[in-house]
């Protein structure tokens, strides 16, 4: 495909002129990204939880989330979208799903690793199950914990685009139709480059709050 | 009619199979472009994986690089290739694909290589064999469960990931999916969630079949040392050899 001067592959003109279907894109993109995150949080760490007291539960539950992300993303969009819609829900559901498995896998991996020393200590102390929890084992599983949110929210941002089969795809509707629309290439590169500086963003943001909340570690995780 | 009757009564219309853009025809032209890219990243990445895993280097890079590659959509890829020198049809798609599975083929061989117990490179270097000899005769055999397992992670994503191909008409099984979409969520119900049915029963057959497949090239011996973790052979291996 020869050089087309009108169609360049990066162009401010096309910034300017879109802003507002950008901001409308970033907007969607943030707060599907944002939900997914906090559900997958608010049902991955509990269920890490489970599968840490009581043993025989981990096996399965490990191997459920690993089978929902080996399904293909258009996949389960294509099971969830006949019964919601083309809705936020359906997105949301379906992102969820897939960021489950990194958020349980590196609770579960943190919650293991709080040596058996300690948690004796806390037993010796008086802690009952729960104080040991909040009080000792979340606090200890913590840096692996946030590892897991960091991947969840980098790979989310990425398969956002991929909701846009239900038409909730932020940036991946710019890429997607300005694809369609005769291969419009600033409007692809616009969305490609939003879609990566989010992740950036997202995952520095999360970096802080590990350093203001793990300042013990902060030479380690300097890099 | 109920939600899975309608993907029945769809995957039961022989046609639906035996078109030119068929179940069949798609199927088979969604396992080409996968095979195809699996290839090409197992091309790049085991010699690569295994050189740096041999030279102990490059660590930081691959963690680096598979941060990328999670950040970095596959609509992205694949609406771009397209429109560069690559030029449309499958190989565009094939590069798109490969690149997102190099990062799992490239990490477990470099992973292999690094796990190899020490003692084993120095006996093999103490009877005299050269740099060569040790990857070819010592290390990689000891790496082969390391490779099954990037095989599998790798081809099996690669097979999902295929199936966006739909998103630039690129072909495979994503096809059935997008036009179901196309035709609305009413009346193409039956076609996107049968289309559905059949990716995620493809995608779990390959995984439970390159489970197995993990499972036969792991030597028995190692099957419960790896299942177990490293502190099994570190206690079965004292250390203190003669070369210490």
């Amino acid at each position: 495909m020869p050089d087309d001067p009108r169609n360049p592959w990066f162009s401010w003109e096309y910034v300017r002129q879109n802003i507002d279907s950008l901001t409308t894109a970033l907007q969607q993109h943030v707060t599907l990204t944002l939900a997914t995150v906090a559900v997958a949080a608010l049902l991955g760490i509990p269920l890490a939880v489970v599968a840490h007291r009581y043993g025989p539960l981990a096996g399965p539950i490990l191997s459920l989330t690993g089978v929902l992300y080996t399904i293909p993303s258009l996949a389960l969009f294509a099971l969830i979208g006949p019964l919601l819609g083309l809705s936020f829900t359906t997105a949301l559901i379906g992102l969820v799903l897939y960021a489950l498995l990194s958020v349980v896998r590196n609770a579960l991996t943190g919650l293991r690793q709080v040596p058996a020393d300690v948690r004796d200590a806390a037993n010796g102390m008086g802690y009952g199950r729960l104080g040991l929890l909040w009080r000792v084992e979340l606090p200890l599983a913590w840096p692996s914990i946030l590892t897991g949110l960091r991947i969840a929210t980098v790979s989310t941002v990425a398969l956002v685009t991929v909701c846009t089969v239900v038409s909730y795809g932020g940036f991946g509707n710019l890429i997607l139709t300005g694809f369609n629309n005769n291969y419009y290439k600033p409007q692809i590169m616009a969305g490609t480059i939003g879609c990566l500086a989010l992740a950036l963003i997202l995952d520095l943001i999360l970096v802080g709050l590990g350093r203001l909340t793990m300042p013990w570690a902060r030479r380690r995780v300097a890099r | 009619m109920n939600y899975f009757e309608q993907a029945f009564v769809w995957l039961n219309d022989p046609l639906n199979w035996t078109n030119p853009d068929g179940i069949l025809a798609r199927t088979a032209e969604h396992l080409e472009i996968s095979a195809a890219a699996i290839l090409l990243a197992i091309v790049v990445a085991w010699p690569l994986g295994i050189w740096l895993g041999h030279a102990g280097r490059g660590g930081a890079a691959l963690v680096v690089l598979a941060n990328l590659a999670r950040a970095t959509p596959t609509v992205a890829l694949l609406t771009i290739f397209p429109l560069t020198v690559i030029g449309f049809g499958y190989p565009p798609i094939v590069l798109a694909l490969a690149i997102f599975a190099v990062p799992p083929l490239l990490a477990n061989a470099y992973l292999g290589m690094r796990e190899v117990d020490p003692e084993a490179r120095d006996a093999a270097r103490g009877m005299g064999m050269s740099g060569t000899q040790v990857v070819f005769r010592v290390e990689l055999p000891l790496a082969v469960p390391y490779l099954a397992n990037g095989f599998r992670t790798g081809a099996v994503q690669v097979v999902a990931t295929a199936t966006l191909a739909a998103f630039v008409n690129g072909g495979g099984l994503g096809m059935i999916i997008s036009r179901g979409f196309g035709l609305g969520i009413a009346s193409g119900a039956d076609q996107i969630i049968a289309g559905g049915l059949v990716v995620i029963v493809l995608c779990l057959a390959l995984d439970g079949l390159l489970a197995i497949g993990e499972r036969l090239a792991t030597p028995r011996p190692l099957r419960r040392v790896l299942k177990a973790g490293r502190s099994v052979t570190d206690a079965q291996l004292p250390t203190g050899s003669e070369t210490a």
